[in-house]
């Protein structure tokens, strides 16, 4: 990623980033709230067009995750799932119930989980869709404490180990071998916004 | 877009799906009619082609803001964008996924709803001949104008006034169809008609619906 720019609903809101993230290498994003942590993984993600610079991503191997778990209230785990897997065209690995402790809700309806079950679900489906370059935004919201321990696991042990890549987006201390990008400093200043303004009037 | 299609129609059939909704919908009003109108059979035989055309384009309406909505709601819409599928494939796969629960009740209802209204045998074919060339095309411009107010709160609205003048063309001749086959004119114009609006409508609204999608992901 070289000199990339992020805006959101029209505003510049992050500028001048550049870095660079290895197979094996996992990237946490930091910042205070509205930095534009969910813009910048938007943007990297395809969804939205940036501003300036320009970022390489394999498009083959870029999967998104949002705040929001897509998971489907009237469809069980494992069919939740199974849609996942069809849409990429993998199968569901029979080590993703241990992984992320859904065995006992497998024939469960989504809709009577709780909250940090569904997120252990939405992670869950990127177990499965076997993708190498993970793009998380705010992944532990809602999980307990074993559940981060078991989400990290499986970034560290199995993702990373396997030469994947992941940009997080958290406000937690994971227990991840990883680099930390503080995004604050890149947020343009007002006059920088003034003068580029002035350049397009 | 199998994997799509297959879930929209399992979802339809759970709980809370509203699978049939429309159909109940299309029972309901063409039931209403003859207490409005009058049970004078002429009447109700002349005006029939005319009711069951209107009540199934409500009924159509009545479950296009759930084709995108929901999936925007959970997130999964914004997944789908970044799979890798093309979103024109997924607008595809909820044409499908609409006309199935909504469009095909509908053929098969028509008629038997038609004894209703006083319609005739040879008029009921031709009210199943239309919708089943029709009802197509509402299920694709439909998923159109959900596309369009898909980040729209209570786009319900909204969408009905979008979507119903772009309807117009496909009542008319449907419409007309039956009216000229019942009456033992020849159909063959209308007919064409209808088909070459579902036709045009399926080649080029998908692309359009997609694109439609991706800014409204922005």
């Amino acid at each position: 990623m070289r000199n990339l720019a992020v805006a959101r609903g029209g505003a510049t809101v992050l500028a001048g980033l550049t870095f660079d993230v290895a197979a094996g290498q996992a990237l946490i994003l930091r910042g205070p709230n509205g930095v534009g942590k969910t813009t910048l993984l938007r943007t990297l993600a395809g969804l939205q067009p940036q501003v300036a610079g320009d970022f390489e991503i394999d498009p083959n191997q870029g999967a998104y995750a949002s705040h929001a778990d897509a998971v489907k209230s009237a469809l069980t785990v494992q069919e939740n799932l199974a849609f996942w897997a069809d849409i990429y065209g993998t199968c569901i690995p029979d080590t993703i119930w241990d992984q992320f402790d859904l065995g006992a809700l497998r024939d469960r309806t989504a809709g009577t989980l709780s909250a940090g079950q569904k997120r252990r679900l939405g992670l869950a489906r990127l177990g499965v869709i076997g993708r190498k370059v993970l793009l998380l935004d705010e992944p532990t919201v809602s999980l307990d404490g074993f559940s981060v321990k078991l989400f990290t696991r499986f970034i560290q042990d199995q993702h990373l180990a396997a030469g994947g890549i992941a940009v997080i987006a958290t406000h937690i201390d994971l227990d991840i071998v990883a680099d930390t990008l503080d995004l604050a400093p890149f947020v343009p200043s007002k006059q920088m916004l003034d003068s580029s303004d002035a350049a397009f009037l | 877009m199998i994997a799509i299609l297959r879930r929209d129609l399992l979802l339809a059939t759970r709980a809370g799906g509203g699978f049939g909704l429309g159909l109940v919908f299309f029972l309901i009003v063409v039931v209403l009619v003859p207490f409005g109108v009058g049970a004078d059979t002429d009447v109700l035989a002349r005006i029939a082609p005319g009711i069951l055309w209107v009540a199934a384009l409500l009924a159509a309406l009545l479950s296009l803001d759930r084709i995108f909505a929901l999936d925007h709601e959970d997130g999964t819409l914004t997944l789908l964008a970044t799979a890798p599928i093309p979103l024109e494939t997924v607008a595809l796969a909820k044409v499908g996924a609409h006309w199935v629960t909504t469009g095909v009740p509908l053929v098969f209802a028509a008629p038997a709803l038609g004894v209703l209204l006083q319609i005739d045998a040879r008029a009921a074919g031709f009210v199943m001949l239309t919708l089943v060339i029709g009802t197509p095309a509402l299920s694709v411009i439909g998923t159109f104008g959900a596309a369009l107010t898909v980040g729209v709160r209570r786009g319900g609205l909204l969408l009905s006034l979008l979507v119903l003048p772009l309807y117009m063309p496909t009542l008319i001749f449907g419409a007309e169809a039956v009216r000229r086959g019942a009456g033992g004119l020849d159909p063959a114009t209308p007919l064409l008609m209808l088909g070459g609006i579902t036709a045009g409508a399926i080649a080029l609204l998908p692309f359009a619906t997609a694109a439609v999608l991706r800014i409204n992901l922005r």
